[in-house]
């Protein structure tokens, strides 16, 4: 058993260990080993130059990553939290996601950026966004977020293989949760990297979320059965591009679907879900499909970021109109 | 290697001369109150958070003089685009404990009326308030006021682009902003040698700011630094820029462990150099300051350290709907709509 803050580490450390070019940089990373431990200890084993504490920039962060990249090597950044991403919107919208198609696929960029996201952490201020929309919103990068060790691990080490650029969301409130980690990359529990996971099965309502919201969907999905529901759950896991297939089957067969995410609603990837679903799936619909997510307002203080992040009663608020339609 | 700008030493004694001119009995009592009171004020916001009564608190422990040298140069009319760490400066702006522990303690995003203490919001995203200092200087000028503006900010702040471009900007427009960067020599793990490879002030004075470098341990040169420095902003000499070399005695914040990336030795250096005790001993060695000066002091600061506790156990949460407040000027159909479905959602479960 591994928390998730470990398997994402052991993640790193393979990556290191198996290729020489890749690099882990952000700020604090190296000594201190991440505001969040996730880098704990990488520095001692691979030196300075390839775990990099890096000056306060994070647009130098993404920028010379890039430029890492297109020299051969495969930088892992970090973001050290999910508010402070947006100086290098600009170096991952317009250089980062465009590189390969301007270039016509003469120059790439495998750059992995680790954001860790979202609530539930009773933080201050720009500590607990969820704003993953604005990077699935970018054509030619890939985006993805690992709820539980085993994704945390795999999807990470898939991420520093891939030869596109990855955003890797980590649901930050997960962090010290547990859970195995298995050890072959031919377990049928690595899945690949764009692939949705079912993690639960049931045939009345389709529960479909990601990061931080998984582990709230499964609760929701124990309750409900108490009550004589059966909820599927399913991980997006991959959140740009979606694997519709998998999405689109479950709904097809249950006829009901809450979209939960942690975001606000308005905007947010849920509607671009609901609108895949109302295009594959209308016939087999018994109701709309539903949102749960933030309201569309900026996250707010700690005391009252219980009542903003869905939960429990929310879904199951949502599954009750889907249910009752 | 350029002058470190010193008018008090660690030992206490007083480099008498013409910059030291305006210095007398009254002034180093003052600026030692407001040390003081800022120590106790800082200290006790950090046990209210190892008692769960903050979500987190950033402690100024080492920054008194740094801060309380600046701001205490200023005028009442001139503004200020504080940092996080600033909580010296923003007593001594006169902002409320209630007000400075509200964002802290997770009830409010912020506390007080920045217009009311012409001081600014703190900002928590890096290096992004010193455009805005920028900007709202310009704003000044363009009005004919007669008001500067000071931006406080780290040393690891000056790295992010938007300080750069602050610095260029300001430059280039001439805006009377005054940046004063704590180089507490620690951005939480990464040290200054890590951050920048020349000198800040080298830097700064590179983009065309009028700088200077200063003990910022030693209140007396910060003060004496900072008069001048505002006194040639408002003379129309343009932008300019001090450098107060100080340390960041505590963590970064109370969720850090400074003792994974940094030495006792260290520390204990940095801690004989300590700005209250410096002056403290000039006061003494003057007479400046009696027992009954001392005696009084330390029981302002403990009715300050119980107002603060008082003061932060009564800020409650506000009702869950406030959320949806001061979204927009108006908050429209959709967002009204929005707050109306949350407010009957949340009323189902009364009884
Ligand atoms: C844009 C941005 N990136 C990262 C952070 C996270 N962070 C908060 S404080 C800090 C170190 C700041 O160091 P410095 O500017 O020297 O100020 P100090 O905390 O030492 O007072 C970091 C990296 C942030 N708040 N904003």
């Amino acid at each position: 058993m591994f928390t998730l803050s470990e398997a994402i580490n052991r993640g790193l450390r393979a990556g290191l260990e198996t290729d020489p070019k890749v690099m882990v940089m952000g700020e604090d990373v190296g000594r201190l080993g991440g505001v969040f431990r996730v880098t704990d200890g990488l520095q001692k084993d691979f030196g300075a130059d390839r775990v990099v504490d890096t000056p306060l920039a994070e647009a130098g962060i993404v920028g010379t990553a890039i430029g890492l990249a297109m020299r051969g090597y495969r930088p892992v950044c970090e973001i050290q939290f999910d508010g402070f991403v947006y100086p290098a919107f600009n170096q991952i919208t317009s250089q980062l996601a465009k590189l390969r198609a301007r270039s016509r696929g003469r120059v790439t960029a495998p750059v992995v950026i680790r954001v860790p996201f979202s609530g539930g952490i009773g933080a201050v201020e720009h500590h607990s966004e969820s704003n993953e929309a604005y990077f699935t919103h970018t054509a030619g990068l890939r985006v993805v977020s690992a709820a539980t060790p085993q994704d945390g691990h795999w999807l990470l080490r898939q991420a520093i293989a891939c030869d596109d650029p990855v955003i890797f969301f980590e649901p930050k409130c997960r962090y010290w949760s547990k859970g195995d980690v298995t050890e072959s990359p031919d377990d049928p529990l690595v899945l690949p990297l764009d692939a949705a996971r079912t993690v639960r099965r049931g045939d009345d309502v389709t529960l479909l979320t990601w990061g931080s919201m998984v582990e709230t969907c499964l609760r929701a999905a124990t309750a409900a059965q108490a009550e004589g529901h059966s909820l599927e759950v399913v991980d997006l896991r991959s959140l740009s591009p979606i694997d519709t297939d998998t999405l689109v089957a479950s709904v097809r067969r249950t006829g009901r679907a809450v979209v939960v995410h942690e975001a606000p609603t308005f905007g947010g990837l849920g509607g671009e879900v609901a609108a895949a679903l109302g295009e594959h799936c209308f016939t087999s619909l018994e109701a709309p499909v539903m949102r749960v997510g933030g309201f569309n307002v900026p996250y707010p203080a700690a005391h009252l970021e219980e009542h903003y992040r869905p939960d429990l009663d929310r879904v199951l608020d949502a599954v009750d109109r889907v249910l009752h339609y | 290697m350029v002058e470190i700008f010193q008018l008090l030493g660690p030992d206490g004694d007083l480099r008498d001369g013409p910059s030291a001119s305006a210095i007398d009995a009254e002034l180093c009592r003052a600026l030692f109150r407001d040390m003081v009171l800022a120590r106790r004020f800082d200290d006790e916001a950090y046990y209210l958070q190892r008692q769960g009564e903050l979500g987190l608190w950033l402690q100024s422990r080492g920054q008194e003089a740094a801060q309380v040298g600046s701001i205490r140069a200023l005028r009442d009319t001139d503004w200020v685009f504080p940092s996080y760490r600033d909580h010296a400066a923003a007593l001594c702006r006169g902002i409320e404990p209630a007000e400075l522990l509200a964002q802290w303690r997770g009830v409010s995003q912020s506390g007080w009326d920045p217009a009311r203490y012409r001081f600014h919001i703190y900002t928590l995203v890096l290096a992004a308030q010193l455009p805005h200092a920028v900007g709202y200087a310009i704003g000044a000028q363009h009005d004919g006021a007669d008001e500067l503006v000071m931006t406080y900010f780290g040393e690891g702040s000056s790295s992010e682009g938007e300080a750069n471009e602050a610095f260029n900007w300001a430059a280039t427009m001439a805006a009377p902003v005054l940046f004063f960067c704590q180089n507490n020599q620690w951005a939480i793990s990464t040290p200054t040698q890590a951050q920048f490879g020349a000198p800040l002030h080298q830097r700064a004075a590179g983009f065309g700011l009028s700088t200077q470098v200063v003990d910022g341990n030693d209140v007396l040169a910060v003060h004496v630094a900072t008069s001048r420095a505002a006194e040639a902003v408002r003379c129309g000499e343009g932008p300019a820029f001090i450098e107060a070399l100080t340390y960041r005695i505590a963590g970064h914040s109370t969720s850090d462990d400074p003792t994974r990336y940094r030495s006792d030795a260290e520390l204990d250096h940095w801690q004989t150099l300590d700005p209250l005790d410096r002056l403290r001993r000039l006061l003494e060695a003057r007479g400046w300051a009696d027992d009954g000066f001392f005696t009084h002091l330390e029981a302002e600061a403990t009715a300050l350290a119980e107002r603060v506790r008082g003061a932060c156990r009564a800020l409650a949460a506000p009702e869950a709907a406030s959320m949806f407040d001061h979204v927009l000027a108006e908050p429209g159909p959709a967002l009204a709509a929005e707050r109306a479905a949350y407010v009957e959602y949340a009323g189902s479960f009364l009884d």
